[in-house]
């Protein structure tokens, strides 16, 4: 069995651009702002970069193909640049490479930087995705919306849960999601919204309404690492320290959309790649061990079985928890404390990457007024694709000591 | 003896309340309100001639393993003018493609046109079952009284020289260029003349001494007569012939129009497998398709119609039915105005012809594999299979879907994504021997839907390509009867 990726990786610095509906910029803009803020937060300057991974989605709309509109962007010294796009969880893919990278030893500094321009289709919602030529051929013409509310249709048939008190408990996670995003000041959504405006907000896809749905955002973030010797030696501190404890990726092979097993009330791959995250940052009891956590909350339903996938909460008891405030912030486990995809928003390629800078910052205590007390470990979980055939990322990042 | 030896039909379940498209017309022209009785049959938006050819020979087959030698289709309205759609009939039947195929067109007669081919070809000795179908989906101005009077359906037999049904007597045709109606090609409507000179010029002159000759040649007094199916174009037209004729006014079919409008090139053979649900042994049939000449068609029902298994033919069909009384959307499934779709409907993919005719069995025929170790059945077929305790990499035996039982896993209805009827609805939808897709679902009623309802899987539009002219079909999933169908 390979070691792991635990603690051979150091954040040197991170940099998030504001998110929202940014009109006034491209995705080149939203790259330096990200950029210009990892590179002070590292203390380096661009030349010590050894090596650069790229994530951005949507061809349709954003940068198009291939990687060079980073390199050219940010003015980086003809280095290895490469683009990756694995569905949502593009950004977690991006990080994956700078962190590989560093861990291999093929260079001593690496960037992972995320983007995603959306706002520039005419439309609100995702743009539609190229699905190849035989898809479009017979799949229907999904949206992300409409496949992952298949999975409240399976939730409640398994569970024997009830339309409206599914519509009361995904209202909740939405609205405490609304909560923290208000104190973010980074966030694209910054209001409170009650429940019952989320329960009486315009159909989406049945049983999802327009509140149960995340935001549709432009956006970067981008992350510095390192190796812990060589973040010491560029003078950060092993105590304010930030780690990577796993990093770990799962992707469908067909079973759950072609074969008769699983009945579509959770998600297979976040269940596979959780239990060996959990494995490689040596967590064996996660909900007593994780201090807190950003899931993929592109809905409120994913949100609330991402929870049971993660094993935070039993199989089937994710309303109580959710109910009994568990993952607000003033809860054990508080889950999306800055926002999340609900409320910071959800520029593809940058989302898995905003995940991680969060749980930096919580981690060295500079959350501002949304800080958390004294977290451990956070851990952020990037789906994309669809229910029944998807990619999942999970990493886990830690204090080093 | 040669003749039908099985038939089949098809009426889409939308049955347009002709009150309210006449009232919907009033302000310009009351005198509609004389055709606002009763309803009549109107596609989905996703349903065209060809779908609905495919439902009735569905249904035309069932029950019986023939080999079929051609299969013909007759229509006015066939999607295709340049690709064979009697082939895409015969490729979502799956049928082996040692087959001939052919469509005939060009005037209300077609439908008969097909099966006097079909039935020379049985005459002639050639190998197999011919299996024919018409089926029309017609379009009409706005407001005009076609509109009203037109309907949507599809009639299926097949032919052969055993187990026939209904013994073919013989055959007269007669052509001659009377033109109450026309469409030239490229135009979207009908052209009509007077009603009271097709009535006075057709159907009390040319068309009765036809079917006069017609019978006399085939020694069939006209009194004899048990069934007379003529697909007349507007009501009680049939009557006034069959008086002329000599033929008894009870023997004259029900033509329809009360409950599913004039199906044109569909229609002779729409009643005709009306007649076939009711006709008893020893009973004389004469089918007699309309349009500039006519075609007539004589028939003896033979004891064998006993021993035939229930199908779905235009009974079945009628009972069928969701009465639509909202005239805008009659106008947008027949494409007479132009609607506001949204920016989302401009995503146009291009249809990758070879990977269409790669994959032609899969996607006509919803053909997936059997794994050839652990036996799971699964769509669509691959090269390794998909259940993951197996995972064995051999090429796959066929297997089709399209007529295994399944039921609704998962479930949605969209309001975000294009379609063309929303909210789409769609899910995963799981065969009850093995495999499961995402699949679309038609023939919804909204706040129906649920999670272990039982479907039919219906070979449909997917989508239409109106910058190059392609129509992409594939198989959905039609929730079995509900309640509000009864």
């Amino acid at each position: 069995m390979a070691e792991g990726i635990r603690d051979k990786v150091a954040i040197l610095g991170m940099g998030c651009s504001r998110f929202g509906e940014r009109w006034d910029m491209g995705a080149e803009e939203l790259m330096e702002e990200a950029f210009a803020e990892a590179l002070t937060d590292a203390g380096i300057e661009a030349p010590r970069i050894g090596a650069a991974w790229l994530g951005s989605c949507m061809d349709e709309v954003n940068i198009g193909k291939s990687a060079t509109p980073a390199s050219l962007s940010l003015r980086l010294d003809n280095i290895p640049v490469t683009r990756v796009e694995n569905y949502c969880a593009t950004g977690t893919e991006a990080f994956r490479g700078a962190v590989y990278a560093v861990a291999a030893g093929a260079c001593d500094i690496a960037l992972a930087i995320g983007v995603e321009k959306l706002k520039d289709t005419g439309y609100g919602g995702l743009p539609g995705l190229e699905i190849g030529s035989l898809p479009p051929l017979w799949w229907p013409n999904l949206s992300a919306p409409g496949v992952f509310a298949q999975v409240a249709s399976a939730y409640m048939e398994r569970y024997k849960v009830s339309r409206d008190t599914l519509k009361r408990a995904l209202a909740e996670i939405s609205a405490k999601s609304h909560v923290n995003g208000a104190k973010n000041p980074k966030a694209h959504l910054r209001k409170p919204v009650s429940c019952d405006a989320i329960m009486g907000a315009p159909m989406v896809a049945e049983p999802l309404g327009l509140f149960d749905c995340c935001g549709v955002s432009d956006g970067s973030a981008a992350a510095i690492v390192t190796t812990p010797e060589i973040a010491k030696s560029l003078g950060k501190h092993p105590e304010q320290m930030v780690t990577v404890k796993a990093l770990q990726l799962a992707l469908s092979n067909g079973s759950e959309g072609g074969y008769n097993d699983w009945d579509g009330s959770y998600i297979l791959t976040t269940r596979k790649a959780a239990q060996r995250a959990y494995a490689e940052a040596g967590i064996k009891k996660p909900r007593q061990e994780l201090s807190m956590f950003e899931v993929h909350d592109c809905f409120s339903i994913t949100e609330l079985v991402t929870m049971e996938d993660l094993g935070l909460s039993e199989d089937g008891g994710a309303v109580k928890d959710v109910m009994d405030g568990f993952y607000n912030a003033d809860g054990q486990i508080p889950c999306q404390i800055d926002g999340g995809l609900k409320c910071f928003g959800h520029p593809i390629g940058a989302s898995g990457i905003r995940m991680v800078y969060e749980m930096y910052l919580q981690l060295q205590d500079r959350a501002g007024e949304r800080q958390l007390k004294d977290p451990r470990y956070g851990l952020t979980h990037n789906l994309g694709g669809f229910p029944h055939q998807n990619v999942v990322g999970i990493s886990i990042v830690g204090r080093y000591r | 003896m040669i003749g039908i030896t099985s038939f089949g039909a098809y009426v889409p379940r939308g049955r347009l309340n002709r009150a309210v498209a006449a009232k919907a017309h009033a302000w310009a022209n009351p005198g509609l309100a004389a055709q606002a009785r009763g309803e009549r049959a109107m596609a989905g938006w996703d349903e065209d001639s060809l779908t609905m050819a495919v439902e009735a020979a569905r249904h035309a087959l069932a029950g019986r393993r023939v080999a079929l030698g051609a299969v013909y289709f007759g229509s006015t309205t066939h999607p295709f003018s340049d690709r064979q759609n009697a082939g895409v009939v015969a490729g979502a039947l799956d049928l082996p493609e040692a087959v001939a195929s052919a469509d005939f067109g060009g005037s209300l007669k077609a439908g008969t046109a097909a099966l006097l081919a079909g039935l020379d070809r049985v005459a002639a000795g050639r190998e197999g079952e011919v299996l024919t179908v018409a089926a029309e989906h017609r379009r009409a101005r706005a407001g005009s009284v076609q509109e009203l009077m037109y309907g949507d359906a599809a009639a299926a037999f097949t032919l052969g020289n055993s187990d026939v049904i209904a013994e073919h007597l013989g055959s007269h045709s007669v052509s001659t260029d009377f033109v109450d109606h026309y469409r030239a090609a490229g135009q979207p409507f009908d052209y009509h003349w007077e009603e009271r000179w097709l009535r006075d010029e057709a159907f009390r002159k040319w068309l009765p001494e036809a079917i006069r000759d017609g019978l006399a040649r085939l020694g069939i007094e006209p009194g004899s007569v048990d069934h007379f199916v003529l697909a007349e174009p507007a009501p009680r037209l049939a009557a006034v012939a069959a008086k002329h004729v000599g033929i008894a006014d009870e023997a004259v079919a029900d033509g329809l129009h009360g409950t599913v409008g004039q199906t044109g090139a569909a229609h002779a053979s729409l009643m005709l497998a009306a007649a076939l649900e009711n006709a008893r042994p020893g009973q004389t049939l004469v089918v007699v398709g309309f349009g500039q000449g006519c075609d007539v068609l004589a028939f003896r029902i033979t004891p064998e119609i006993a021993q035939l298994t229930p199908r779905t033919a235009v009974a079945a069909c009628l009972a069928r039915r969701r009465e639509e009384t909202d005239y805008a959307k009659f106008q947008a499934f027949n494409d007479v105005v132009t609607l506001e779709k949204g920016l989302r409907a401009e995503a146009n993919p291009q249809t990758a012809l070879s990977a269409m005719y790669r994959k032609r069995r899969m996607l006509l025929g919803l053909v997936g594999g059997r794994c050839r170790k652990c036996g799971t059945p699964q769509f669509p077929a691959a090269l390794r299979c998909v259940n993951p305790s197996c995972h064995h990499a051999e090429e796959m035996d066929p297997h089709r879907f399209a007529d295994e039982p399944a039921r609704i896993k998962t479930w949605s209805c969209d309001w975000l994504t294009y379609t063309p009827e929303p909210p789409a609805h769609y899910g995963m939808i799981e065969f009850e021997c093995g495999g499961r897709f995402m699949a679309d679902i038609t023939d919804w009623d909204l706040g129906q839907v649920s999670v272990g309802q039982p479907v039919r899987m219906v070979f449909r539009v997917r989508g239409r390509d109106a910058q190059r002219g392609m129509i992409r079909y594939f198989w959905k999933a039609a929730p079995l009867a509900t309640a509000k169908e009864a």
